[in-house]
């Protein structure tokens, strides 16, 4: 309460600028109304602290007590860089996949209407709900060789199982949601009259497509695209079934740093965990600019 | 306008037929291929070998550990994150204050962190070696390796979903009722129960749905922390990966068949709060 209310006077200077003003002014009359503050404040601040910052601090505390150089032999040995390569790689190619067929798949929620489509809507959130595990163990007994989809594959000579391309297909398992539900209330929202106007003005379909439709979506798209690129750099329990774990080949950068621990090399397991805490970050501001993006757009 | 016209406005706006039916059958092609199979597969490999022997798979007393530990985790971790996600979004929707953006982005942190580092995290602060590592051996406390710690690698990842959800819910409905009835002499408490809960009880069913939905399913962040200590400190899902490691299937993926039964029922639930959500809000608007 107090913090607002010596912040407020000063902001006096565009007209935009006051009409915030005159809104926070009026929110603050409210804040005197309603108890609380303090305590929710309070309590928000010292929960957070405790069980995610501080543990946060305590790792990026280690590895700078590792020193620059302890860092870098420890955070960039070969194998963690091909660690780091490979989820990277894996992660991105998965997330373009998903930006193209969640893209279709959002596009076909909203505008054609199919028996069934209330239950293939509900599917979509599966990913969400289902633990990582379960999925991993499931994928991976898909995909084998002996598996529903792996046989008929390993005929034509594809074997995803255990190869790096089964970390794909993992990932695009995962972050698929992200996509779709990214895209769905954009594409809701997309105006009717302006795609009318686009084809009475003389566009074809695809002249409406490519140059009304798909730019006021790809914020959106992006967005989703980049959400579903980070989770698959952090992801781990739907990946290590079906990876095949193979160090400097199929081995990502999470099962590495838990290999680390069980070697009791603290070292290592702190440094890796910092570079990819670091990427999840990056990921954050990212998509939080992503978003801003998006909302400037479609509002 | 005449038919003509309208025929030829209308398939402007939209797709030929040929493409429409293309779109659908490449979407569904797809979602069967990456979602729905795995989904089949998981109550397949678990009856393979009959409904005889994947009933037996129960008959394990590791597995019904794993199933009540599972149980134990969440019942701890998912209330302290709902009172938090109450609590915070109570803080953040109701007042305007400096670094509210800030706390915000906080509060999502744990969304953009790998859950092996976050089982990490706690590795190093309550490990042997870790900050509070020399203490915890002197209390002979133990929690890495333990059930606290599965509780807190627990926490961690779920933290941000109840608050996440209510904050632009609260954020929408204003202050309005809640100053009408403060300014009518009821306690903040009161107005709490008797105002804000009943406006926020979906959105808040929904948060907690989430969120018990990760905290029983999650496995890298608790796998970091567990040991896998039989009978003692695995998970349901941690329990699925060892008996998928020691090649015994059937018992590997009829635990896997209850998380996914949890998996569905939370989707259900959630669909029909969606619906409810959806009817309440034209109702109110």
């Amino acid at each position: 309460m107090t913090i607002a209310s010596t912040a407020v006077p000063g902001v006096r200077r565009s007209k935009a600028a006051t009409l915030g003003t005159r809104r926070r002014i009026g929110s603050l009359r409210k804040e005197t109304v309603l108890p609380g503050f303090g305590l929710t404040l309070g309590l928000t601040l010292l929960y957070l602290s405790l069980v995610v910052l501080v543990p946060l601090a305590a790792l990026v505390m280690r590895s700078a007590g590792l020193g620059w150089d302890g860092f870098v032999d420890a955070a960039f040995t070969p194998r963690a860089l091909a660690a780091y390569r490979l989820s990277f790689a894996t992660a991105f190619i998965a997330a373009a996949i998903n930006a193209v067929v969640g893209l279709i798949i959002a596009w076909v929620l909203v505008r054609y209407s199919f028996p069934g489509k209330r239950l293939v809507d509900a599917v979509v959130d599966l990913p969400f709900a289902l633990p990582t595990a379960v999925a991993g163990i499931a994928l991976a007994a898909l995909y084998a060789q002996n598996g529903w989809i792996g046989a008929p594959l390993a005929e034509l000579g594809i074997h995803l199982a255990f190869t790096p391309a089964g970390i794909v297909v993992a990932l695009m398992f995962e972050g698929l949601p992200f996509v779709v539900r990214t895209v769905e209330p954009v594409l809701q929202d997309l105006d009717k009259d302006v795609e009318e106007a686009a084809a009475s003005l003389g566009a074809g379909r695809v002249q409406t497509l490519t140059r009304v439709i798909l730019p006021s979506i790809m914020p959106a798209v992006l967005t989703g695209f980049a959400l579903a690129f980070a989770r698959g750099l952090g992801e781990y329990g739907s990946v290590i079934f079906i990876a095949g774990n193979l160090p400097m080949v199929s081995e990502i950068a999470p099962l590495l740093i838990i290999i680390k621990l069980e070697q009791f090399d603290y070292a290592g397991a702190t440094a890796i965990a910092t570079v990819v805490l670091v990427a999840g970050f990056c990921m954050l501001f990212v998509i939080n600019w992503l978003q801003r993006w998006n909302k400037r757009r479609s509002g | 306008m005449t038919g003509a016209a309208n025929q030829k406005t209308r398939l402007a706006v939209t797709e030929p037929i040929w493409l429409r039916v293309l779109l659908t059958v490449l979407a569904l092609t797809f979602l069967s291929l990456i979602v729905l199979l795995p989904l089949a597969g998981v109550f397949v490999e678990a009856t393979r070998q009959g409904i005889g022997a994947y009933f037996a798979s129960f008959d394990d007393p590791d597995v019904l550990s794993a199933i009540r530990l599972t149980l134990i985790v969440a019942a701890i971790a998912v209330p302290l994150n709902t009172v938090f996600g109450i609590v915070a979004s109570w803080c953040i929707a109701k007042f305007e204050f400096v670094g509210k953006s800030l706390l915000v982005t906080l509060i999502d942190l744990p969304f953009s962190v790998s859950p092996v580092v976050a089982g990490l995290v706690y590795v190093l602060v309550f490990g042997v070696h870790g900050w509070l590592g020399p203490w915890l051996v002197a209390n002979d406390i133990q929690v890495i390796f333990a059930v606290p710690g599965l509780v807190l690698a627990t926490i961690f990842v779920t933290f941000p979903f109840v608050a996440r959800e209510l904050i632009p819910l609260m954020e929408e409905q204003g202050q309005e009722e809640e100053e009408a009835a403060i300014s009518l002499g009821a306690s903040g408490w009161r107005t709490f129960w008797r105002v804000t809960l009943p406006n926020i009880k979906w959105g808040l069913l929904y948060g907690v749905l989430l969120c018990n939905a990760r905290a029983m399913g999650e496995f890298g962040a608790v796998s970091v922390v567990s040991g896998h200590i039989r009978g003692e400190t695995n998970t349901m899902p941690l329990y699925v990966e060892i008996l998928y490691n020691e090649y015994n299937f059937v018992a590997a993926f009829a635990v896997a068949s209850l998380l996914a039964m949890l998996a569905l029922v939370t989707l259900v639930l959630k669909k029909i709060i969606e619906w409810r959500f959806a009817g309440a809000s034209s109702v109110v608007g």
